[in-house]
């Protein structure tokens, strides 16, 4: 073989993390502030939104406008590297299935420009098992995460309203900024047809909470990353601090292969790839703990086979990769003709909605068993590549200033139509429960490796009746709301039984879990309640995997909320000397 | 982040010493560290990955339109966003440029717009013996009426409604995500601020108001 070889690091950490985003940096926060020495491997380059952010830019900074590429699937200001495809690292899917994995490759991962949205799950969300006979329940409850959400309510900040929600707990909020105009109208017709609306709940800095993060100035780009870390992103408000206690060693473009084990079957290690040198290197550890994110960490795993665990680790039971679903998601948009010609000023706001309508109905009413939530969106959004496109299917339909025109057009006339249509739409998107499912499933292709010699996941998942009726629930809804707001519906009211009502692909929403799920009997499951591996006792898993169900809440929250949990009992664990 | 430690990072991982040594700068401006030479494109989009360098660069060294499509797509760029009272023209926000480099960053509008061109051409060269760019005004703006309103053109100009359809979205993209462009449409964000809600004329107007809730729970500035 000449001079290939594995080059061994000689430091022995207490953690290697694989994976810096929202769970592997707060596994790497908790445990270095401990003083425990950690190793963090980040499969993407290094990221710092107060350097990298391109946050303010206007659209003609992009050579593009802010359109997307393959680099930056939601546009070339967002703050995410990489999406739906990454060059030579491919996946797959089974006949049928058509699942869509999204894989940030940075520090940070994709929390450098998710949604903010931070949802506490509620009682039942721990047990819908119990409440509808479907799925499982998790072997922990509210009880035992609350302390968690408290915590990271404070350390991390959020703003929102307690309004005494039974499944939409309360907590430790800042205060919410006041709705926008066309919020404060869907406010006015969801209310008065019975549909709550209350102030969202969103990981952003409306007032200060420490010395090193700022207060939000309201350009609503937060999807872009905060430069002055006034919303909360793993690389500025848990890798930085992390790396300053100086217990922190950052591998960055380091691809993860497997994880290593002894004759005992305990982990000893991760072997990764350098993917600037292409080079093979290990790191050796006490503990191994996974935050490479729901899909990759079942890719881990399955691809570390041993004696021990010849059906990859921590597989004995055969439940890694399966029980894998995504939030369901359908979306309507209108436009407000009441808002036609409006007056100017700037509504930024926050990036994303000030308000939310959380689920407000009883499914044993329904013919579907799980709920969903309304996120909203509308306004004056800064004219981007796809600018008010498609006009020809808009100023023929309406008056502009009191007169009817021919569609389309050109000159001056049209130039007078940009102007009148501008800040007018509305957008309406559900987000709800899937039931997971064992026979949804991702697992390793027998045939295709990718450019790193890895092998690739393989896809293979399905909704049932249970998503394809909610979804046309959530189409019902938003085209009563938008009735009820004088709105008028202009994409997304064409669906039906022939597309599944709009239901996105599975994967789409980017709210993956239930790989890895935890539970007590290890036949079930392959994680405990502190998600520590039955069959592996020093491997422990902090992403999205170790979920069971997820309520119609986005995960991040309680990704965040777990891995403290569980961070904390690995540094009791480790000063105990009991693994 | 203290130098040291960030050094460290530097030397474990293997970013480029661009970035790091940046990031120094802004929470330390007082540490000046010698940067690698950054190219232009570096220095002009910083954060972008090393693929996105390379891309952006592959498309800059190449030309798509000849200098008659050139020709074409400006005429046509103007007559779709003219100069009148409130703004400038396509032209003048260099919306032409916009769409030569669009069509490298996007190839799939390459057919049709090549296409729809050559189509162009060739019904004017039937109907006034020369092509778009070369006929006088009058008989562009016949042949632009032809294809500009997709309700009322005839059956067979089907394909240059489509064609037309691309030339205004892109134009009108162009446009309005340029200075010029931000002035036309009146749009007065992205800039730091405190935003205290719906200002009260605006209210007011559409009859709505915040609760007292609202007024007691959210932030006021």
């Amino acid at each position: 073989m000449g001079d290939f070889q594995i080059k061994v690091q000689p430091k022995k950490y207490d953690a290697i993390i694989i994976g810096s985003g929202a769970g592997g940096g707060m596994a790497a926060y908790v445990l270095a502030n401990a003083g425990l020495k950690v190793c963090l491997l980040e499969a993407g380059p290094n990221y710092n939104p107060a350097v990298d952010s391109k946050q303010l830019q206007n659209a003609w900074e992009s050579p593009r406008r802010g359109a997307s590429t393959k680099y930056r699937p939601f546009g070339d200001m967002d703050g995410c590297y990489w999406g739906w495809e990454i060059d030579g690292e491919p996946y797959t899917n089974a006949k049928g299935s058509n699942w869509e994995w999204w894989r940030a490759r940075m520090v940070g991962g994709r929390t450098n420009h998710w949604g903010r949205i931070s949802l506490r799950f509620g009682p039942k969300d721990f047990k819908r098992k119990s409440i509808d006979g479907l799925g499982d329940d998790w072997p922990i409850g509210y009880d035992d995460v609350k302390p968690y959400y408290d915590k990271i309510d404070k350390l991390l900040g959020v703003f929102g309203t307690n309004e005494g929600l039974i499944d939409d707990p309360d907590g430790f909020f800042l205060p919410p900024p006041k709705p926008r105009l066309h919020e404060l109208m869907i406010k006015k017709a969801a209310t008065g047809i019975g549909i709550p609306v209350i102030p969202s709940r969103l990981s952003i800095l409306t007032k200060k909470i420490n010395d090193t993060r700022g207060q939000c100035f309201y350009c609503q780009q937060c999807g872009r990353s905060c430069k002055i870390f006034a919303d909360f992103s793993s690389s500025s408000a848990l890798v930085l601090p992390a790396i300053a206690t100086g217990n922190v060693d950052l591998v960055v473009n380091a691809m993860a292969r497997e994880i290593l084990t002894n004759k005992e079957g305990l982990a000893t290690g991760v072997s990764y790839v350098n993917k600037d040198d292409m080079q093979e290197y290990q790191v050796m550890g006490r503990t191994v703990i996974l935050g490479a994110s729901t899909c990759e960490s079942a890719r881990l795993l399955l691809n570390s086979k041993s004696p021990r665990h010849p059906n990859g680790l921590a597989n004995s039971s055969d439940v890694v990769g399966h029980y894998l679903h995504d939030s369901t998601g359908a979306d309507m948009g209108g436009i407000i003709p009441e808002l036609f010609d409006r007056k100017r000023y700037n509504e930024d706001g926050v990036g994303g909605m000030h308000v939310y309508t959380p689920w407000w109905l009883d499914n044993k009413k329904l013919d579907f068993p799980r709920g969903y939530h309304i996120e909203y969106g509308g306004g004056f959004g800064m004219p981007l590549y796809g600018f008010q496109w498609g006009m020809e299917n808009l100023n023929g339909t309406y008056k502009v200033k009191g007169k009817q025109k021919e569609a389309g057009g050109y000159g001056a006339s049209l130039k007078e139509d940009y102007r009148y249509f501008f800040g007018s739409h509305v957008g309406m998107a559900g987000r709800g429960e899937a039931v997971a499912m064992r026979d949804s499933f991702c697992a390793i292709d027998p045939d295709t490796v990718d450019i790193y010699g890895i092998p690739v996941l393989k896809f293979n998942t399905k909704y049932t009746d249970y998503e394809i009726k909610q979804a046309k629930h959530m189409k019902e809804t938003f085209a009563d709301i938008l009735h009820s707001m004088g709105a008028v519906s202009v994409w997304g009211n064409d669906d039906g039984p022939e597309n599944n009502y709009g239901l996105h692909a599975p994967g789409n929403i980017i709210h993956e879990a239930g790989t890895i799920r935890m539970g007590n009997d290890p036949k079930q499951s392959p994680l405990n309640k502190w998600a520590q591996a039955h069959e592996c006792k020093n491997l422990f898993d902090v992403d999205g995997g170790q979920f069971v169900s997820q309520g119609d809440k986005n995960i991040t929250w309680t990704i965040l909320a777990l891995s403290m949990r569980t961070s904390e009992y690995i540094v009791d664990q480790l000063k105990k000397n009991n693994i | 982040m203290d130098r040291r430690k960030s050094l460290k990072v530097m030397v474990l991982g293997t970013v480029s010493s661009g970035f790091l040594l940046e990031a120094c700068e802004t929470s330390d401006k007082k540490t000046i560290l010698t940067k690698a030479p950054a190219t232009t494109i570096e220095k002009k989009h910083p954060g972008l990955m090393k693929e996105e360098v390379k891309h952006l660069k592959e498309v800059n060294s190449t030309t798509y339109f000849t200098p008659h499509e050139m020709k074409t797509i400006t005429i046509l760029c103007d007559i779709i966003i003219p100069k009148d009272d409130v703004s400038g023209s396509a032209s003048d926000a260099k919306v032409p440029d916009f769409i030569e480099f669009i069509v490298k960053d996007k190839p799939e509008n390459q057919v049709p717009l090549r296409g729809g061109l050559k189509w162009l051409d060739m019904q004017c060269l039937t109907r006034y013996q020369n092509s778009f760019a070369e006929c006088n005004q009058k008989q562009q703006m016949e042949m632009v009426d032809e294809i500009a309103w997709p309700k009322k053109a005839k059956p067979e100009m089907k394909q240059g409604v489509n064609f037309f359809n691309l030339m205004r979205n892109l134009t009108a993209t162009g446009f309005y995500t340029t200075q010029i462009g931000y002035k036309d449409v009146d749009y007065i964000g992205n800039t730091p601020n405190q935003w205290n809600g719906v200002p009260d004329d605006v209210l007011k107007k559409h009859n709505l108001a915040y609760t007292p809730k609202e007024l007691k729970e959210c932030i006021s500035f």
